[in-house]
């Protein structure tokens, strides 16, 4: 993949894969080739899936596909289910009769065609891109698709993962393949140390806000970088999450020893001597130092600050110190779509984005629902509280991470600050449960998208990291956690504590 | 899936960049379980807008959306394709797509018709000022006729040969299930499974 004939000059299929025999290859397309089922004269690739993700929002059309063509499931232990967009997070069933009809067709469809799902209120329940990591299920080298565009998020342990459409999951059912035109391959190279209180989503939001929301198109996205190679797991799925926000199909990130470490010992990863010969196998899953990537971009990670978005695309952010930028300084398309964000979100050009006020707070999402991502919430809000007329959601990811906050004493860190501690799902991410913002309600989110309306009918948001969310939650206003006074008392060091 | 050749039908000038597909189909319609029924949801926070394209009867009835740079990003619902498809659209232009948008078009039958930002403007002006000039799409030649103004048009090439053959992807796959089985024996055994 990659090396598309009209980039490199070569003169067709057979050229391109002696091509990349002999020039070396980025991680990306070690695991496009390693995946090739059939490769023909004119046809896109048949790339096999090891791993297909479903969830109830874009799988029942396809099963009625199935149903209708009378095919199977080929590979159902290659399958799992989970229920997460439309889940309520507070205890009780789901009250709105459509979404429940969803929810029921998918429980029928997984014991109909033989899937493993993952229901309501089961321990292994949650956010589906929170599921897969947390299970071991999501490996380095392997192919992950799901009928959800942040898929990419899987990309962290050096996976090829990426979103797909209904037609797409039908076929993914039916063959276990999907034919698939090669992605280009771009470098994301992030040097040096991140400051104090900047985070990867900082970093992601950086990212897209430089090459813009349609930058990444047709593209691979492959972080790389000292900066890159010193986040955790967590830190790691929240920038490969987002990549689908500039575009990219997907990102990724070579494995290394901090993979490994996450990996071991989780239930689906292998063990004994299977482990040392997928280790050794993962090892060679880096991109070679003569590969070459079709484009790069390249961000000093000691100048990034907190980032945050002002308008109605994940491109239109800016460091959290400065102002909402003026619409009549860019060109005509950048103008007109700024101007309607501007119009959108009730904001005027020069205004400082610390002045901004926000009703609601939503720490969560498959971009920053994971344990280390409520730990860095609960840090700034410990000892604190959420400033009068502001609402705080706090949904973890899953069921497991629920259960791993709470035996940290992070639901009483929250509740005690005023926050409201929740039940996993997707929540207020996107307006499909009832956690939603009310028309001219503004928010500060861990989330992904700021599209019109995305978090309820005339909702505003503005993304940021779960360190930004927690502190605009103590002061009311877009803040990081220096703004905030510190404490009379110290705080001891949730990880100090730990150890 | 139909087979596609040529289709002639009113050009709906949609003057929006980044058209993301929860523009396209809000999250609160895609608790459906079916394929169909999906126009009510089409555009449906724009569509309370009276001066929204779709709300001039002029356009009301179109079947060749045009719009703006980056149309379909964000989301990977295929929804988005089945409210453009039950509205009554059948081709979408514009100069830049989403990728997964640009896959589900394909599949479900929908042609993304990829030209210069330069037509897509002259076209913009051309269906705004004689509002209801038929847009001639023709996947055979690749051309858009409108007018006087004829522009060609990008499609990738495998998508336009099942187009034009009606062909459903999955039949397709299957002709090759051997090469699929033969793949499966080489795959190492410590890959997980699910159950």
């Amino acid at each position: 993949m990659g090396s598309d004939v009209a980039d490199h000059g070569g003169g067709g299929a057979t050229n391109r894969f002696v091509e990349v025999l002999v020039v070396g290859r980025t991680l990306a397309e070690k695991v496009w080739d390693a995946h090739v089922v059939r490769r023909g004269e004119g046809e896109p690739d048949l790339l096999y899936i090891d791993l297909h993700l479903l969830h109830e929002v874009t799988s029942p059309q396809a099963f009625d596909g199935l149903r209708l063509a009378g095919r199977p499931v080929r590979r159902p232990d290659l399958t799992l289910a989970t229920e997460d967009h439309n889940v309520p997070t507070t205890p009780g069933p789901i009250t709105d009769p459509i979404s429940l009809t969803q929810v029921q067709t998918l429980r029928r469809n997984c014991e109909e065609f033989g899937i493993k799902l993952y229901p309501m209120g089961d321990a292994e329940q949650g956010i589906v891109h929170v599921v897969g990591p947390q299970l071991g299920l999501t490996q380095p080298g392997m192919t992950v698709v799901c009928g959800d565009s942040h898929t990419s998020t899987h990309g962290a342990f050096g996976a090829l993962a990426f979103g797909i459409g209904t037609s797409e999951v039908e076929h993914v059912l039916a063959t276990q393949t999907l034919p698939l035109k090669p992605f280009r391959t771009m470098a994301v190279t992030v040097e040096g140390d991140l400051p104090e209180g900047v985070t990867s989503k900082d970093i992601v939001l950086a990212v897209i806000a430089r090459i813009g929301t349609g930058g990444g198109q047709g593209y691979v996205l492959e972080y790389r970088g000292s900066a890159i190679r010193a986040l955790s797991m967590e830190g790691r799925m929240t920038v490969c999450n987002m990549s689908i926000e500039a575009g990219a199909r997907a990102g990724m990130i070579a494995p290394d020893e901090t993979t490994f470490e996450y990996l071991k010992g989780r239930d689906h990863a292998p063990q004994g001597a299977d482990w040392d010969a997928a280790v050794a196998s993962w090892r060679e899953l880096r991109t070679d130092d003569d590969a070459e990537f079709d484009n790069e971009i390249v961000l000093d990670a000691a100048s990034l600050t907190p980032f945050v978005t002002w308008g109605t695309n994940p491109g239109q952010g800016a460091p959290l110190g400065e102002s909402v930028p003026d619409p009549s300084t860019m060109d005509d398309t950048e103008r007109q779509s700024a101007e309607r964000a501007l119009e959108y979100m009730g904001l005027v050009a020069g205004t400082p984005l610390r002045r901004i006020a926000v009703n609601t707070v939503f720490v969560g999402s498959c971009t920053n629902g994971r344990i280390e991502d409520l730990r860095a919430a609960a840090s700034v809000v410990r000892g604190r509280q959420v400033a009068d007329g502001v609402r705080m959601l706090v949904v973890p990811g899953s069921a497991r991470v629920r259960l791993q906050a709470e035996a940290e004493g992070l639901d009483a860190i929250f509740t005690e600050a005023g926050a409201e501690w929740r039940l996993p799902g997707c929540s207020m991410c996107l307006a499909m449960n009832p956690d939603k913002l009310a028309p001219g309600e503004r928010s500060a989110s861990t989330s992904n998208r700021n599209f019109e309306g995305r978090q309820g009918k005339g909702g505003r948001t503005h993304l940021v990291s779960p360190l930004v969310a927690a502190a605009t939650a103590v002061r009311g206003t877009l803040a990081s956690p220096s703004d905030l006074e510190p404490l009379a008392t110290p705080v001891v060091d949730l990880a100090t504590q730990e150890a | 899936m139909d087979a596609f050749t040529t289709h002639t039908g009113t050009g709906v000038p949609l003057r929006r960049s980044n058209v993301d597909t929860d523009q396209i189909i809000p999250a609160e319609y895609l608790k459906r379980v079916t394929k169909s029924g999906f126009e009510d949801g089409l555009f449906a926070a724009w569509r309370k807008d009276e001066t929204f394209v779709l709300n001039d009867p002029t356009y009301a009835a179109g079947s060749v959306l045009v719009a703006g740079p980056d149309f379909g990003t964000g989301s990977s619902r295929e929804h988005a394709v089945w409210a453009l498809m039950n509205y009554g659209f059948r081709v979408v232009i514009s100069s830049r797509f989403a990728d997964i948008f640009l896959g589900n078009s394909g599949k479900a039958g929908l042609l993304t018709a990829q030209c210069s930002q330069d037509d897509v403007e002259l076209l913009w002006k051309l269906l705004e000022n004689e509002p209801g000039t038929p847009v001639v799409v023709d996947l055979v030649s690749r051309t858009i006729t409108a007018g006087e103004l004829v522009a060609a048009f990008e499609v990738d090439e495998y998508t336009r040969w099942r187009l034009l053959e009606g062909l459903d992807d999955i039949s397709l796959t299957l002709r090759n299930e051997g090469d699929i089985t033969a793949y499966e024996g080489t795959r190492p055994a410590w890959k997980p499974v699910t159950i």
